[in-house]
């Protein structure tokens, strides 16, 4: 059996299926971290002491000053970094497309192969702040600053591995659909390039909620 | 979407260069504006403001919105209209609060 509306657009919504699909999942995305964020701006507006960490524990961490909030314990340089990393890595992405759109096979494997390049970076820091988090024994559980920083990045994070596993086959094995369908292969870039674009700004918002105020 | 002629694409390239280096220095004036001392209200504002207009041209020009089918801006606005009401919940039970013990 054929599917349809693989390459064509629909008459009724002008648009591929899976590019409808795509914007009703992303759409359910928004809920989801929507919700995350919800909780996070109730949890900091209703409880005065939700960023407030105890002398004892500032004293533990070695932390200088006197007013200490659980942000601090967070590194706004990696953070930065991540953030100039995704957002390029927005931009590798949609060269890829524009580069299948030229027709241009070989610029879409350099591009992709530099969004996931990309991607395994941004991991790869992810990975030094968790594990430097975890070296000073500060989980979830020790703060609820803490347990909304993990929930909301580790989420995310498990989008960029989802991700990252869709680029690595479109890079790869996915990649031969270029020779037998060009049109639909152009059209699953386009798909999960939407798709990493939303990854980067939900990025955009996380780092200076959690990171910088 | 947008331009199918190769002359077209790479305009559209241009244009994604230009807001990739538009998104690099706005996240450099995030950084930097968060180091000010400015009240905790100015701060939330300043890093929100900048935050959206981040987001509005990743959402406009990456994921092609400024020129998309209109299922999808349909699809969008009631997206839009549920997540307020998420961000709303907060400032809903601020405003009433429920008394304790």
């Amino acid at each position: 059996m054929q599917i349809p509306y693989t390459i064509e657009e629909r008459p009724d919504t002008g648009l591929y299926n899976a590019k409808l699909g795509i914007w009703l999942f992303l759409a359910s995305e928004v809920m989801l971290f929507g919700a995350l964020f919800s909780s996070y701006v109730l949890l900091r507006t209703g409880d005065p002491g939700f960023m407030t960490m105890s002398h004892d524990v500032a004293e533990a961490l070695h932390l200088e000053g006197h007013a200490h909030r659980w942000s601090d314990v967070l590194s706004v340089p990696l953070a930065f970094v991540n953030t100039l990393v995704l957002i390029f890595s927005s931009v590798t992405i949609v060269m890829s497309w524009a580069s299948l759109r030229l027709k241009d096979f070989g610029k879409f494997r350099l591009w992709m192969g530099l969004t996931i390049l990309c991607a395994l970076g941004f991991m790869g820091i992810k990975a030094i702040e968790y594990s430097s988090k975890f070296s000073h024994h500060l989980y979830p559980e020790t703060s609820n600053f803490l347990g909304v920083y993990f929930t909301l990045t580790g989420l995310h994070a498990l989008h960029v591995i989802g991700g990252l596993i869709v680029l690595a086959y479109l890079w790869g094995p996915g990649s031969k659909m270029w020779k037998s369908q060009p049109q639909r292969f152009v059209n699953r870039v386009e798909t999960v390039g939407l798709y990493w674009h939303f990854v980067d700004l939900v990025w955009i918002f996380l780092f200076p909620t959690l990171y910088l105020l | 979407m947008g331009g199918h002629t190769a002359e077209e694409i790479r305009g559209e390239i241009r244009r994604y260069w230009i807001i990739g280096l538009a998104l690099f220095l706005l996240t450099v004036i995030t950084v930097a504006v968060s180091y000010l001392d400015v009240s905790a209200g100015m701060a939330v504002f300043v890093a929100l403001l900048i935050a959206c207009i981040k987001g509005g041209l990743v959402a406009a020009v990456f994921m092609h919105l400024i020129s998309e089918r209109q299922a999808i801006y349909a699809l969008l606005i009631l997206t839009v209209v549920f997540f307020a009401v998420l961000m709303i919940v907060p400032i809903g039970t601020r405003a009433s609060p429920i008394p304790m013990g």
